[in-house]
């Protein structure tokens, strides 16, 4: 600024200044209200499609049990996290619920190998149709909501405790003097951290090791992957592990960032198949974009624009409208609409998933 | 024992328990649980019509359900007077605006050579139309919305008669399943499942958020009848004496005949929507379905439109769920969109069909009646089990109380439970396909 200063008259100064804070402005409002909060919840939902698409490329079926699997690991996690903090054991600024993720973990394990020993793999045995995996999927869809509910009640839930701001609204102001803050929660930062690493370790584990390498080869052409004699119902079981971590993460995640309460999870159903689905099913990499998609798709576009507008455009062309296309009621209907145009248009997905 | 016998046997259990239902709780619940059976087995034919005959899955019952229940309103209510005036007209114009983008998108999408210059220019013609349509949009249904919010603060209704409201409703669900069917049939069996699901859940966001059109979470109350109202039969001179005549006082006797009313309306629709089930499932048509369903490779290759066959029994079904609706929302007298939860209106539905018989239109029937018996009288059975279970346990104590709050809550265990049993153990259901 002080180099340019001396180009410019007073004036020319004042009103440039001006302009560019507004523009500084409305980035910060942008990051605020949009970028970040989708960042997290297109990570939260990356992980959950995540669980998906490995389950319909190893056992072939849609998983609607998925949601309420997410619920029911998150809330072992919850119910360690309240034992921790009744023990008086924590993290410091970070949550509790962190240290009790991987009882979570194997709580939810436990969980879906019980599952898949009871219920589905009598089916597999009779090689039914998918519709009838995804029909058995709903029954147990509903006893786990049964279940969930039962432990520990349909109401929310909080259990997020630690330092609440990586960087909060008022500090970002007073260090940068801008008009607007930008608040960085924990639960956002830990969130996209341990989703990158998650990723990262799942990415390396299909394609690096032995295991890995032998589940996509299932995936990929189950006859010629038992003729090479890998045992199918090993991969199944390391698929359940997998999805069981995948699961308890992406639930307990969300249940830090927004709250924990059951019913949310069977909604969160629609926009996580929707990534899948845009991701193209089957298909690892694409259930993380998708997930990306389907979350800056949700947030833009029920988000009210008008503080950012304003801070762009000229004073007189301000918005006396919120400038939100649709509310926030609807943010089920943007994930369902982009599946509709999606399955209109390109049915197996951005990166080619394998059903059509 | 012949099937013929069985059949018998099963429907007269079932309906033998309306009496000990009245014996224990009076005929008034007996004729109300009646009641709900009928419509249950209305759904339920609905569904079957879709799974049993054609093997489609359906996920999203409850919103052709509640289609179905908006058509009761928007059939039997009154007009809201100036409603229309001040931003009825508004509203469907935006509406008419909105579908004409698409429709000009849609063209432009056709006849343009595919590139960017087609991308931009459908983008353009989405966002124009979409301002267009806000602009018009949003002052109408503000308008509409400021008239007397605490009583209507909606359009209103035709004030038609709520009987008409019934095939209405079938006909809005037919256009949903339409939408959906379109784009999901054709491809793999789950994006059905995934597409019905959405729809059902979007249905239900609209009917409560959208006050213009259904008061939204403020419910409508009052939908007129196609029955008398007891107040007047009470105050009717020959109606009290004819209830004098069989010994029963007039309030009682008011009740029960309005619910006898319902039950023949109800019944007699049952038994016309089976009767064609029935004549459609011998036809050429019904074995052409089975045959799809059966092996889709095989029929393609005799010629059969497979993703035609399945749109056709799609619709069709859920415009028997959406008949269901109407009918539901009319014996209620109110719309309130916030009692509509997936578990009772897809899924009890769903166990309905597969405990009956998937295949079988009186297995569907028997189903239908059978499971929302049970489901009804579920929830004091599981109260007084929990009961029973936490006897030994002290009172007040944290555990027992989490326990018998928790009680409600079993419903859905059971029922999931009941599901995978059935699925399992009896997959071909109670009356088994032929």
């Amino acid at each position: 600024m002080r180099v340019r200063a001396t180009l410019y008259s007073p004036d020319e100064l004042i009103y440039d200044k001006d302009f560019e804070l507004d523009l500084l402005n409305a980035i910060v409002a942008l990051s605020n209200f949009v970028i970040i909060p989708a960042m997290s919840y297109g990570a939260q939902l990356a992980l959950g499609a995540l669980g998906v698409t490995l389950i319909y490329g190893i056992l072939r079926f849609s998983n609607f049990a998925h949601g309420d699997t997410m619920a029911f690991g998150a809330m072992v996690t919850v119910l360690v996290t309240w034992l921790f903090q009744s023990w008086g054991i924590s993290l410091g600024p970070l949550p509790t619920a962190l240290l009790a993720l991987p009882f979570g973990i194997l709580g939810c394990m436990a969980l879906l190998l019980a599952t898949d020993r009871v219920v589905y793999r009598f089916y597999r045995a009779q090689k039914a149709k998918p519709v009838i995996f995804v029909i058995v999927s709903l029954g147990v869809t509903f006893i786990l909501n049964g279940l969930v509910r039962f432990i520990i009640g349909p109401d929310d839930q909080r259990f997020l405790d630690g330092e609440r701001f990586i960087i909060s609204a008022r500090t970002f102001k007073e260090i940068t003097g801008l008009r607007e803050g930008l608040a960085f929660k924990t639960t956002q930062g830990i969130t996209i951290l341990t989703a990158v690493i998650v990723v990262a370790l799942l990415f390396w584990f299909l394609n690096r090791t032995r295991t890995g390498k032998s589940m996509r080869a299932y995936s990929d052409n189950e006859d010629l992957a038992l003729l090479s004699g890998i045992n199918p119902e090993r991969v199944v079981r390391v698929t359940w592990l997998i999805v069981a971590g995948l699961a308890t993460i992406a639930g307990v995640l969300y249940g830090l960032d927004k709250s924990f309460k059951p019913f949310t999870y069977f909604q969160l159903l629609l926009p996580i198949f929707a990534s899948a689905i845009v991701g193209g099913l089957g298909n690892p990499l694409g259930a993380i974009a998708g997930g990306f998609v389907i979350a800056f798709s949700e947030v833009t576009v029920t988000y009210a624009w008008k503080k950012v507008v304003t801070y762009v455009v000229p004073e007189d062309m301000a918005p006396d409208t919120l400038v939100q296309l649709l509310s926030t009621d609807y943010k089920l209907a943007v994930s369902f609409v982009i599946l509709l145009i999606v399955l209109l248009v390109k049915p197996t997905g951005l990166f080619a998933g394998k059903a059509v | 024992m012949n099937s013929a016998m069985k059949n018998t046997l099963l429907f007269a259990a079932v309906f033998a328990m309306i009496p000990v239902i009245a014996y224990y709780q009076g005929w008034n619940a007996a004729l109300f649980v009646l009641n709900m059976g009928l419509i249950s087995a209305i759904m339920a034919l609905g569904v079957n019509l879709q799974w049993g005959f054609a093997g489609l899955f359906n996920v999203g019952i409850m919103g052709f359900v509640a289609l179905g229940g908006l058509a009761a309103v928007l059939v039997g209510m009154p007009a809201t007077p100036g409603a229309w005036q001040a931003g009825g007209f508004g509203i469907l114009g935006a509406l008419l605006m909105g579908a004409a983008t698409i429709v000009v998108a849609i063209t432009t999408a056709r006849h343009m050579r595919r590139g960017w210059l087609r991308s931009l220019a459908v983008l353009a013609i989405l966002i124009i139309g979409f301002l267009l349509y806000r602009g018009v949009f949003d002052p109408s249904v503000e308008a509409v919305e400021a008239i007397e919010p605490a009583l209507t603060g909606y359009l209103g209704g035709l004030g038609l008669p709520v009987i008409l409201a019934w095939p209405v409703g079938g006909l809005f669900a037919a256009g949903a399943a339409w939408i959906i069917g379109k784009t999901a049939l054709g491809l793999r069996s789950d994006y059905l499942a995934i597409a019905t699901l959405g729809i059902a859940e979007i249905i239900i966001a609209i009917l409560k958020n959208e006050d213009w059109l259904s008061r939204g979470v403020k419910n409508v109350v009052g939908v007129p009848r196609p029955v008398p109202y007891e107040i007047d039969l009470q105050n009717n001179a020959g109606f009290v004496d004819r209830a004098a005549g069989f010994g029963i006082d007039a309030v009682t006797a008011s009740t029960i005949y309005v619910k006898l009313l319902y039950c023949g309306l109800f019944a007699f629709v049952l038994v016309l929507l089976l009767w064609m089930a029935q004549q459609a499932l011998n036809s050429p048509w019904g074995r052409m379905m089975r045959a799809i369903r059966d092996n889709e490779v095989a029929a393609e290759a005799m010629g059969k439109d497979v993703t035609a066959r399945h749109l056709q029994v799609f619709i069709l079904g859920s415009a028997i769920c959406g008949i269901a609706g109407a009918m539901l929302t009319t014996l209620d007298g109110q719309l309130t969109p916030g009692t509509y939860q997936p578990l009772r209106f897809t899924f009890l539905i769903w166990v309905m069909v597969i405990v009956g018989g998937s295949g079988n239109n009186l297995g569907a029937v028997l189903g239908g009646m059978l499971i929302y018996l049970m489901w009804d009288k579920g929830e004091s059975i599981g109260l007084e089990v929990m009961e029973w279970i936490t006897v030994g346990m002290p009172d007040g104590s944290a555990l027992k109380a989490h326990l018998i709050e928790s009680a409600a809550h079993m419903r859905l265990l059971t029922i999931g439970v009941l599901l995978l049993l059935v699925l399992r153990f009896s997959p071909r259901g109670l009356i088994p396909e032929k």
